[in-house]
């Protein structure tokens, strides 16, 4: 089985993503879909909170497994997917695109830890 | 100990299914996914692996009094062709497992039992059931026969559809907690109308070496521990070692809702302890219970009332994909224990609403 890595994001090894972007985008990769299994719930913060790199900021369960959340980056939470609430599944669905789950200002050189598309590749295959 | 393995692993691991360690075994927990395989058996049709299950026959002129002391149900009411559910409990009531025994056809005029104890735990009961005969001074062989079969559910709406599709008998016949013998694919198996879905369904044990053409031969959805999970914890049915176990959730059949299963008149052990249980009544009992703040019950979660008391624990929990609820089973205090009473759930340290509820949570469509 192969699953979608975007170039142009970066990763976490605890299989969360994020765009360079700012506002940044975070969510969960394919593959980490994948090994939940349906998604039946996430908890997020709320806008205005701050979330720490490599800390737990939420938690998405799957109907056989609970699933702490991993920041890639850290800042002020600007943003949260309320779709996810009503419609978790979109996470397996459409886990880069409408089931993102955060957008959060990042801070300088708030990516240069992170590993890049292709070192997240080497690891999940 | 090594992990013990069904005889199709090999078959479920190139349908790409996810295995998952129960009870000593390897077993398939998701070929597709838990909500396609769910809806499958809720919808039309589908088929599991249960090979983990134990399987233990008992013969012998004094068979059947092996198998009354040590269950809880009326042994002696079992014709050949019938099967029963029970609980094996031990001296002061507490369940050790639970069971389904078939009577066999009679063997040199004598009755012959099979029983199917829970995953792993095949040796201890071989074990528990010699020692009695032996301190009884029964005549009865018992035989741990779990490696020399395989067992699959089929089990859905239209499993009578399936299982006629495949089988040269009339299967469709059989009543709830009837069995027969049959060919599927060339393979002599025996057929129980029972399941673990809370759907009409069946049961099919096969040789170990003919599982692989049995299983093929229904040749409908396959579904894994995952969806076996969902589908039994909606029809509100226990799983042992996690709803009851002897050493972390010690229950006896009164306050594990499985009451039905003891027979008061019938001498076995367990049965002074229960038949005082009886008249004293239970302090606590198992529930179902309904999220109504979002979020899934999980085994472990504190149950507490309106003023944050703790009043009993969950044991087993998920998001139905049925109702899209989530629901549990636990146990409370028995002045919790009515349908309709609000309790708290302590989810990650913050407590959410839900309401015990009268189970099955879901109807059977049978």
């Amino acid at each position: 089985m192969s699953f979608d890595v975007p170039d142009a994001f970066r990763y976490l090894e605890s299989h969360e993503w994020t765009t360079t972007d700012d506002p940044a985008r975070i969510g969960i990769t394919d593959f980490a879909q994948d090994e939940l299994g349906d998604v039946v719930f996430v908890e997020l913060p709320a806008v205005g909170d701050e979330i720490e790199a490599g800390s737990a900021f939420g938690v998405v369960e799957s109907i056989k497994a609970v699933s702490d959340l991993y920041a890639p980056i850290s800042g002020e939470v600007t943003a949260v997917n309320e779709d996810l609430f009503d419609q978790p599944e979109l996470v397996n669905d459409d886990p880069f695109g409408d089931g993102w789950m955060l957008e959060v200002e990042p801070s300088d050189d708030a990516f240069d830890d992170l590993l890049s598309a292709e070192a997240y590749r080497e690891q999940i295959t | 100990m090594a992990r013990r393995h069904p005889p199709l692993a090999e078959v479920h691991a190139a349908a790409g299914a996810s295995v998952t360690e129960f009870g000593g075994w390897a077993m398939p927990v998701e070929f597709d996914s838990i909500r396609t395989e769910h809806a499958a058996v809720r919808e039309s049709v589908g088929i599991f692996d249960v090979s983990h299950m134990s399987e233990i026959e008992v013969d012998g002129p004094e068979a059947t009094e092996l198998m009354d002391r040590l269950t809880t149900n009326d042994v002696e009411a079992l014709a050949p062709g019938e099967a029963q559910y029970a609980c094996i409990t031990r001296d002061d009531g507490v369940i050790l497992d639970d069971t389904v025994i078939y009577r066999l056809p009679d063997r040199d005029g004598e009755a012959a039992y099979l029983f199917v104890p829970n995953a792993g735990h095949d040796a201890q009961f071989t074990d528990w059931w010699r020692e009695h005969r032996e301190e009884w001074g029964l005549d009865a062989a018992v035989d741990n026969v779990t490696d020399e079969w395989a067992m699959f559910a089929v089990q859905g709406p239209d499993s009578p559809a399936r299982i006629a599709a495949v089988t040269d008998d009339s299967v469709t016949d059989l009543g709830r907690f009837e069995h027969t013998t049959s060919t599927v694919a060339g393979c002599e198996c025996r057929i129980a109308r029972t399941g673990y879905t809370g759907e009409d369904g069946f049961e099919i044990l096969c040789p170990a070496a003919d599982a692989e053409p049995v299983w093929s031969a229904f040749d409908c959805q396959p579904c894994g521990l995952g969806a076996r999970d969902t589908l039994r914890i909606e029809a509100g049915f226990l799983l042992s070692g996690q709803d009851f176990d002897p050493d972390t959730v010690p229950r006896t059949p009164y306050e594990a809702g499985v009451g039905f299963t003891v027979d008061l008149d019938s001498a076995f052990v367990g049965r002074d302890a229960l038949a005082d249980q009886r008249s004293t009544g239970v302090d606590r009992r198992l529930v179902g219970v309904t999220m109504r703040d979002r979020g899934v019950p999980r085994e472990g979660y504190e149950l507490v009332d309106d003023t944050g008391e703790p009043v009993g624990r969950l044991t087993s929990g998920t998001m139905s994909p049925t109702l899209n609820e989530g629901i549990g089973l636990g146990y409370v205090a028995i002045d919790h224990a009515d349908p309709g009473t609000p309790v708290g759930i302590v989810v990650r340290g913050t407590e959410k609403r839900a309401v015990i509820t009268a189970l099955p949570f879901r109807s059977t469509s049978s």
